[in-house]
């Protein structure tokens, strides 16, 4: 990580003439004389990315906050739902960081993200399950659990692979297709009673079908990593646990809590390192190469470039993330079952990433956080928060509503709508999807110039910089 | 005309190669009922500009299309520095040296002029994923991209689009975006360029400028077959034209002989009217 | 020498060409299984014969789903994820109807109008059922058909006639969008609850006429139903002006359009003959498996694609055929693997067709 920044350095280093603006770079921008942007936007590129974000998730979070405390919901369900935030959105991050690698840069329209979800998770529940669960349980090969994790990566990316080889050539439309087909094979296969259990090398094995699978639960072993010597509990703290505990006790704040806490942290820190790979993939000449193939394939091919290589290379690296994420977000509880890999997820996912911008790893983060944050935690929070506040009526029907508002009467109406928040939400996310896609379809922030180069190349000038086009005519036609 | 089969490779036909580097032989193309190639054979001298004419709809673009990969030849062969390249695709083509450009103009356009540009080098260490990612591997691709930048702003200055250079290229005009992409297709370092109407939507003095930066690139030795509507272009500046009619080649020869070949008259008058 | 020329040959052919062998070997290979598990006696040949009846009332189902798919894929340009959501808007707008009609005297409208979302009534209360309530059943068929006719028609005119110059991507997108938003709009009145809302079908037994041992009577409406608004499909589009501007523009849109074709009528007529087709189809769903969900129709969605790839995109008798393949398929594939892995069966083959023949198991695009 330490050279990246040095990258920039070097980059803003030339173009110190102190107008960064003229040219074409911020053209389009309505506010762009306004002289906070243009402040923002003279910092090198990954800190006014890391600014966005960080602005973003503060938002996210001031408003849950404020609206929490303000109306009284107490400091423990606040942090409660900060939690859920934080968990929620960087695991989403985590698979819409994966779904621009594949759609936002490629253009591979993947609808089967659920799928490769399922992969990575069963694939890693059935490698780290007990051999011996007992009665009710379905055994599994008893595995570590990073064993597991990367089992299900491989896996996720293999199956990945399968499915981009014979669909390398297909229409975008029928792309979207076959992977949304192979996901709902792929849960229809897990659900089956024929896979619940079967033999493989004389060891008992099993997707557990509709019941699902259990292993170890990973927000449990994951903190234990980093609070106990050895990982378990029973040979006592490290150094690090113990120092964190003694605080948090002082506190009085529960372990399961810190755990929990811990656990989210350092989903957020593997979201970090996801960032940063596929922020480093983007800006490079491959980066450059995937750009170019959503664009316009035949004419990259044109270009010499090995398209189908590349589009297989990004695939499977995509499916591995979506894999990883399956795990770490639906296996937290060490327990997955298929209903958490329905396709309606990959939608989930695919409107987090269209608020965001597509083809922005910044917009990828962006968006999951505001997705989890205001769409889809936001409306029960509210209806949480109405219902503590006011005792509204809670008829069993819209008639009863409507009925009573004949009546001049419209609380037991607005009761029955505060009832209906979650699923109003869906309206919601369907109304926003189609809004973004008739008035903004490049996203809430608009398009977003990101350049594929590992150097800053809005920053770029001419070198022999000056009254442009006058002299060269006869001078600048030397060769070499 | 060496029409022979590639099997045998004789004495005579390797010195063919070598001052013809492109060769095409017995050509067909079919969409359903449509022939759009119906055999064509021809070959392109080394260090030549060799010029392809045809009235519309003739098969010249199908032709390009044939030669670089984006079709697969219902018969025929096409033979490239010795080899055979039918049946490579475009970017297997493409990486031989044999490089085109588009009728209707490809640029990437929601990519930057200069994204456009840097695209084109070939072999780029940072093209490999894990080189773009590591740490260290990195830094040769940093440096590296600062190289190619410097030869990307030699052509953008000299055809006079470096200060688009951080515009979107979709936002480019027409003729901005044909300069674009033949400034590309040279830095793919090419040995031969098929160009397909380079000048169409380019104003006259750009056009004077494209033709002599061609001139001075086929002395270098780049070799160019040129797809061109506009007779003059032709006749003042190819070597050999060859003349394409309803997919078949009709005619070839220096230009002053096209002009006189009665058949190419008939053909353009009986074609167009 | 014989092998080797064989080998030539087999070389000699398309992937799309060695794709329609095997898959050609696949199904005869199936035909004398079944052949052979009759004679053998493993299979009782009323299992068979009931596999194929259900195969054909399914069959039907997902054909009249899928003509407006296909004709809306072609035309319009975009896969319409929203497609599954127009058959469960046709079986909530009639069976609304339905009950409002059948339910006069025995429970309060309230109840009839969210079909028993309070849970205080039942279908067997109300004895909806074809002999008792024939006025109720009919009506709701009619007014599933209007009632998702003017659905689709205003999602048009608010979305995708915003959006005609758009990419099928877009399109594509903004159509998970109504998908979603019509489904929990839904939601919204008649509540997330499965509820039964017909009474059993009354059977018929007629074993001189019928090779099944009893006819169910529902089942037969809804054969009869299908097999008339088929017809009525096939005379439309083969002996009016405004079918073979459907084809025209089916086939070729931009031809279409050159030639002067109104498109906007079209799209219309589209819509009007596709949302109809679906909105019934999504009713006479309901009427045979006496249960109705705000999933009903999303959970069929990749079925209805299946049929629509299988008979070609743009093909509305492909469609057809596709959804008969499918049902039939889906049935009789009981007698090799169990009952949870025939979708999967379906899907596979549909991905396959996909990928080794997009033009569909009939050809290319062919709307005659
Ligand atoms: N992809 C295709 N599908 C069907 N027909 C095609 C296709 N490409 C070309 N054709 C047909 O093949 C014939 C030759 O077309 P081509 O584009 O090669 O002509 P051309 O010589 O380049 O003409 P122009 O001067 O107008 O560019 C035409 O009749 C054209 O309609
Ligand atoms: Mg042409």
């Amino acid at each position: 990580m330490s050279d990246e920044p040095s990258d920039r350095d070097d980059a803003s280093g030339e173009p110190e003439d102190g107008s960064p603006t003229d040219g074409g770079v911020d053209s389009g921008d309505p506010s762009a004389d306004d002289s906070l942007t243009d402040r923002f936007a003279a910092l090198p590129r990954w800190q006014s990315d890391l600014l966005l974000i960080v602005a973003t998730v503060l938002g996210v979070y001031v408003f849950i906050a404020g609206l929490g405390l303000v109306t009284g919901l107490g400091f423990g369900g606040v942090t409660r739902t900060l939690r859920t935030v934080t968990f929620l959105a960087a695991a989403y991050a985590l698979v819409v960081l994966a779904l621009n690698l594949h759609w936002g840069y490629t253009g591979l329209f993947n609808i089967g993200v659920a799928g490769f979800m399922a992969v990575g998770a069963y694939t890693m529940a059935i490698a780290t399950a007990d051999i011996d669960p007992g009665a009710t349980g379905t055994p599994g090969l008893g595995l570590p659990v990073p064993v597991g994790i990367v089992l299900g990566m491989v896996a996720a990316g293999l199956v990945g692979l399968i499915v981009v080889l014979p669909a390398l050539r297909i229409r975008a439309d029928y792309f979207a297709i076959v992977t949304l087909a192979f996901a709902e094979v792929i849960r229809l296969l897990i659900t089956s009673g024929a896979l619940r259990e079967f033999e493989v090398l004389g060891r008992e094995l099993g997707t557990g079908g509709g019941a699902g699978i259990n292993f170890a639960r990973l927000d449990t072993v994951v903190p234990s990593w980093i609070l106990y010597r050895g990982g378990t509990i029973e040979q006592g703290t490290n150094l690090f646990g113990r120092q964190l505990l003694t605080v948090t006790n002082a506190l009085g704040i529960e372990r399961t809590l810190v755990e929990n806490w811990l656990y989210t942290l350092t989903l957020v820190l593997l979201v970090a390192a996801v960032f940063w790979l596929l922020v480093r993939t983007g800006n490079s000449p491959f980066g450059r190469v995937l750009k170019a193939i959503r664009e316009d394939e035949l004419a990259t091919k044109s270009l010499g470039k090995n398209t189908d290589l590349v589009k297989i290379k990004v695939f499977v690296l995509g499916c591995a993330i979506m894999g990883l994420a399956g795990i770490v977000w639906q296996g937290r509880n060490g327990y997955v079952d298929p209903n958490a890999f329905l396709p309606i997820v990959t939608f989930y996912i695919f409107i987090a990433l269209i608020i965001g911008g597509s083809g922005s790893n910044t917009g990828s983060v962006i968006g999951a956080f505001v997705f989890i944050g205001l769409l889809f935690e936001g409306p029960p929070y509210v209806q949480r928060i109405v219902r503590q506040n006011v005792d509204l009526p809670r008829p069993d029907t819209v008639y009863d509503g409507v009925v009573a508002l004949g009546g001049l009467d419209p609380l037991p109406l607005l009761g029955y709508v505060v009832g209906q928040l979650p699923n109003i939400r869906f309206i919601l996310f369907g109304a926003i999807l189609i809004g973004l896609m008739i008035y903004r379809p490049d996203g809430l922030l608009g398009h977003r110039n990101e350049p594929a180069s590992p150097i800053d190349l809005r920053r770029e000038r001419p070198p022999t910089a000056g009254p442009s086009s006058s002299a060269r005519a006869d001078g600048g036609e030397s060769d070499e | 005309m060496s029409e022979a089969e590639r099997s045998d490779v004789s004495g005579s036909e390797l010195d063919a190669v070598s001052d013809h580097p492109l060769s095409v032989s017995n050509v067909e193309k079919r969409f359903g009922g449509v022939v759009a190639v119906d055999g064509a054979s021809f070959s392109v001298e080394r260090g030549t500009i060799t010029g392809l004419i045809g009235p519309n709809g003739a098969g010249k673009s199908t032709t390009f299309n044939l030669i670089t990969g984006v079709y697969t030849p219902d018969s025929g062969n096409i033979v490239f520095e010795g080899e055979e390249i039918t049946g490579l695709g475009p970017n297997g083509v493409a990486n031989r040296g044999l490089v085109r450009t588009f009728q209707i103009a490809r640029e990437l356009s929601e990519m930057t002029v200069l994204e456009n540009m840097l695209l084109a080098f070939k072999g780029q260490l940072g093209e490999s994923l894990w080189r773009s990612v590591t740490p260290i591997a990195r830094r040769e691709v940093v440096a590296e991209e600062r190289e190619l930048l410097e030869r990307v702003w030699e052509i953008l200055e000299l055809f006079e689009i470096d200060h688009l250079a951080h515009e979107r290229a979709g936002a480019l005009s027409g003729g901005q975006r044909k300069l674009l992409e033949l400034s590309r297709a040279l830095l793919t370092d090419p040995e031969m360029l098929l160009l397909d109407e380079p000048m169409a939507g380019v104003n006259p003095s750009l056009e004077k400028k494209l033709l002599e930066r061609i001139h001075e690139l086929r002395e270098e030795g780049y070799t160019f077959l040129l797809v061109e509507h506009d007779m003059d272009v032709i006749m003042d500046n190819c070597e050999h034209v060859i003349v394409m009619h309803q997919g078949r080649v009709l005619s070839e020869g220096t230009p002053a002989e096209i002009q006189a070949d009665e058949r190419v008259i008939e053909a353009y008058l009986g074609g167009e009217v | 020498m014989e092998i080797e020329a064989v080998r030539g040959r087999v070389s000699g052919l398309s992937w799309e060409q060695r794709f329609g062998l095997l898959l050609v070997a696949g199904v005869v290979v199936m035909i004398l299984d079944v052949i052979r598990r009759l004679a053998v006696g493993e299979l009782a040949f009323t299992t068979l014969s009931t596999f194929l009846w259900r195969g054909l009332v399914d069959g039907l189902l997902i054909g009249l789903a899928a003509v407006g798919l296909s004709m809306t894929y072609s035309i319009l340009r975009f896969a319409n994820f929203s497609h599954g959501d127009l058959v469960t808007t046709g079986a909530f707008t009639g069976w609304t109807t339905a009950w409002v009609i059948g339910g006069v005297g025995v429970t309060d409208i309230g109840t009839r109008l969210l079909i028993n979302a309070d849970g205080s009534s039942s279908a067997r209360e109300l004895d909806l059922q074809i002999f008792a309530e024939p006025l109720a059943i009919v009506g709701g068929l009619i007014v599933a058909a209007i009632g998702t006719i003017l659905i689709a028609l205003a999602i048009d005119r608010l979305v995708y006639r915003r959006m005609r110059t758009a990419g099928g991507i877009p399109l594509l997108i903004a159509s998970v969008g109504v998908a979603l938003a019509l489904r929990y709009v839904i939601v919204f009145f008649y509540g997330e609850r499965t509820r039964g809302v017909v009474r059993s079908s009354p059977r018929l037994e007629h074993p001189a006429i019928f090779w099944t041992e009893s006819i169910v009577v529902h089942q037969f409406v809804l054969v009869v139903s299908a097999v008339i608004l088929i017809v009525g499909l096939h005379l439309l589009l083969q002996y009016t002006k405004l079918g073979k501007a459907m084809r025209a523009m089916a086939d070729n849109r931009d031809l279409a359009l050159v030639t002067g074709i109104p498109t906007e009528r079209v799209i219309l007529a589209t819509w009007v003959i596709g949302a109809g087709l679906t909105g019934v189809a999504g009713y006479l769903i309901v009427l045979e498996q006496e249960t109705l969900n705000f999933n009903t129709g999303w959970f069929l969605l990749l079925l209805i694609f299946a049929a629509v790839i299988l008979g070609g995109i743009g093909s509305i008798y492909g469609a057809i055929t596709g959804g008969l393949i499918i049902g039939v398929a889906d049935n009789l594939m009981l007698v090799w693997i169990s009952g949870d892995l025939t979708r999967v069966a379906a899907f596979l083959l549909m991905i396959l067709i996909l990928i080794f023949r997009p033009q569909g198991l009939f050809g290319g695009v062919e709307t005659a």
